[in-house]
């Protein structure tokens, strides 16, 4: 019998169709294969019993002929930013390391009520500021092509439990490159759609100008099929588009002949790694080969995008992390006065990076600087949003590599920098500050055999586009390498 | 634009956080190796551009300023770390 765990959802939706499997069976080879693969520290919550209830109430409606859709009885995982009701919800970090939601985020909620089963919540970085998980309070995620790597972050325990088969998808958020990276260093495909497309409501919140949900999953496809549950109007939320959602589906004709494909001088670096740049002119190639028009493009403040984001990020940060004070979610640190309270619990409760972002942003919002810094990169910010729109009026979508470098060592990041770190966000930020969609996909092995991802980019509201490229480029890759993880 | 060690402790304090003293020195030279390299944001023309806050500007809705979700005093309080019939305890903040 095939390896229930290594399925599409479209082929488990059909086996589920079929009667072949129920969801009862599907969800538990996902638990055990859950629990035997603890040494890659995925999880920070893990809820088989909810999970097994979830899978009970789809085969119940498939044994009356009813179906809430493509996704109802497929076993998922949500990132640990998204508020579960009456499950906790961490953002991977000490101050909230005891908080349960007494709500639901809409995402989440949507994904609910398209009947998946929910396995439970995956490791991030903390308030997903990091892209390693190594600034998570639980502990690094091991990345499953090689356990001394790191799976990328900040949504890298979503990365890894896809890849290693323990989620058929999982929830991601983007921020400036937390579904991308990831989803490159671990072989997988991920969306970061356009800002607006997915509410944020009940989603952690760390730059609310950029933070942006999005699935997470083994195929093209399966994030199309994930997307169109995730994305769509919610009063919650002002900041989501009240547009039209499409069946993202409809649009794998697999035919991309004429379309235009740009390639960005500015991201050909000197000195890029190797093995990235050959994904990169394969990837070129593939599309060429498929019918499509390469153009060479230019994005002229692509360099500045770096520092733009770090000060936008920081300071939008600095004000979303204020309200955890000690007196709201759970954990206190006491102190003789108020003001001792708020800087023992915050003090207690926040990680190294955490604390470097909060005072990075404190600072460029601060009195006599917020004009130099804070109002400068908003400025800078606009310059980077219309090159994306200069670009747009010529091509259709854009190619380029998702990350400097494929999966680093933990031991190795553990000698960096900050700044040496924020420089692997290099190929994600820009489409972060311009709120363009973009998706990462795996196109070729480095030759130390592990994952590299390239983006496709798109206009906003344009993830057709996206998904119609990156499908074409995935069957023409043909990725089909898996993880060799350890099984504990 | 050179970073002190007041300047750290201000900062601390506006973002109510206590550093121990002997973590000043590492955050100093953190914050100041990034002040330095967003330093390149200068050479950036940036005259009569208007400041990009959000790409979605100018579509926020409006919605009738009423109550959508009352009535879950005890749910939200349940996450208190201390609370006394329905309000968060502090220390004395009024002598």
């Amino acid at each position: 019998m095939t390896n229930l765990t290594d399925l599409t959802i479209g082929e488990a939706t059909q086996k589920l169709a079929n009667k072949e499997i129920s969801s009862v069976e599907l969800t538990k080879v996902h638990l055990v294969e859950m629990e035997n693969a603890r040494v890659l520290n995925a999880f920070i919550t893990e809820t088989p019993e909810r999970a097994l209830a979830d899978a009970e109430k789809s085969d119940a409606r498939r044994a009356k002929g009813e179906t809430l859709g493509a996704l109802d009885g497929i076993p998922i995982a949500n990132k640990d930013l998204y508020c579960t009701k009456g499950i906790r919800t961490t953002a991977a970090s000490k101050i909230l390391s005891k908080f349960i939601p007494p709500y639901e985020s809409t995402v989440s909620q949507k994904l609910i009520d398209a009947g998946t089963v929910m396995l439970g919540k995956v490791n991030t970085d903390q308030f997903a500021m990091g892209g390693s998980t190594m600034t998570s309070y639980f502990g690094t995620t091991k990345n499953p092509w090689n356990l001394d790597l790191v799976p990328g972050g900040s949504s890298g325990g979503s990365a890894a439990a896809v890849a290693a088969g323990l989620c058929m998808a999982a929830t991601g958020s983007d921020t400036g490159g937390s579904i991308r990276q990831p989803a490159s260093f671990c072989g997988i495909t991920g969306i970061k759609p356009t800002y607006g497309r997915c509410s944020r409501y009940g989603i952690v919140a760390f730059a609310s100008s950029l933070d942006q949900a999005g699935p997470m999953a083994r195929s093209v496809a399966d994030c199309a099929l994930m997307l169109g549950v995730m994305a769509g109007y919610d009063e919650k939320d002002s900041t989501v588009a009240n547009v039209p959602v499409p069946d993202f589906t409809k649009v794998l004709t697999g035919d991309i002949r004429g379309k235009k494909i740009g390639i960005p001088k500015e991201y050909r670096l000197d000195g890029l790694n190797q093995d990235v740049q050959a994904t990169w002119d394969k990837g070129i190639q593939l599309l060429k080969d498929a019918g499509a028009e390469i153009v060479e493009v230019s994005l002229p403040h692509t360099k500045y995008a770096l520092p733009v984001y770090y000060i936008v990020a920081c300071a939008e940060a600095s004000s979303n992390l204020s309200r955890y004070d000690g007196v709201r979610y759970t954990t206190r640190v006491e102190g003789k006065n108020l003001d001792e309270l708020y800087e023992n619990s915050r003090t207690d409760g926040f990680g190294d990076e955490v604390v470097r972002r909060i005072l990075l942003g404190t600072f460029v919002l601060s009195a006599g600087f917020y004009d130099a810094y804070y109002t400068r990169a908003q400025r800078v910010r606009r310059l980077i949003y219309n090159d994306f729109m200069e670009v747009f009026k010529v091509v259709d979508a854009l190619l380029v590599p998702a990350a400097p470098t494929p999966a680093l060592s933990e031991a190795e990041m553990k000698t960096m920098k900050p700044i040496d770190i924020y420089a692997g966000d290099v190929f994600t930020t820009p489409a972060s500050l311009a709120g363009v969609p973009s998706l990462s996909l795996p196109v070729g092995l480095s030759q130390n055999g592990l994952p590299i991802g390239l983006q496709v980019i798109g206009k906003h509201f344009d993830e057709n586009t996206v998904f119609q490229v990156a499908d074409v480029l995935e069957k023409a890759a043909n990725f089909n390498q898996k993880p060799h993880h350890v099984k504990g | 634009m050179a970073l002190d060690q007041r300047t750290i402790q201000n900062l601390s304090w506006l973002a109510r956080l206590k550093l121990p003293v002997e973590r000043e020195g590492k955050i100093l030279n953190d914050l100041q190796s990034i002040l330095d390299w967003v330093e390149q944001l200068k050479e950036v023309n940036i005259e009569g551009v208007e400041p990009l806050i959000s790409v979605t500007e100018g579509i926020a809705p409006m919605r009738e300023d009423k109550v959508t979700e009352g009535d879950q005093q005890a749910d939200l309080m349940a996450n208190a770390p201390e609370s006394v019939q329905g309000f968060y305890v502090v220390p004395k903040v009024v002598e």
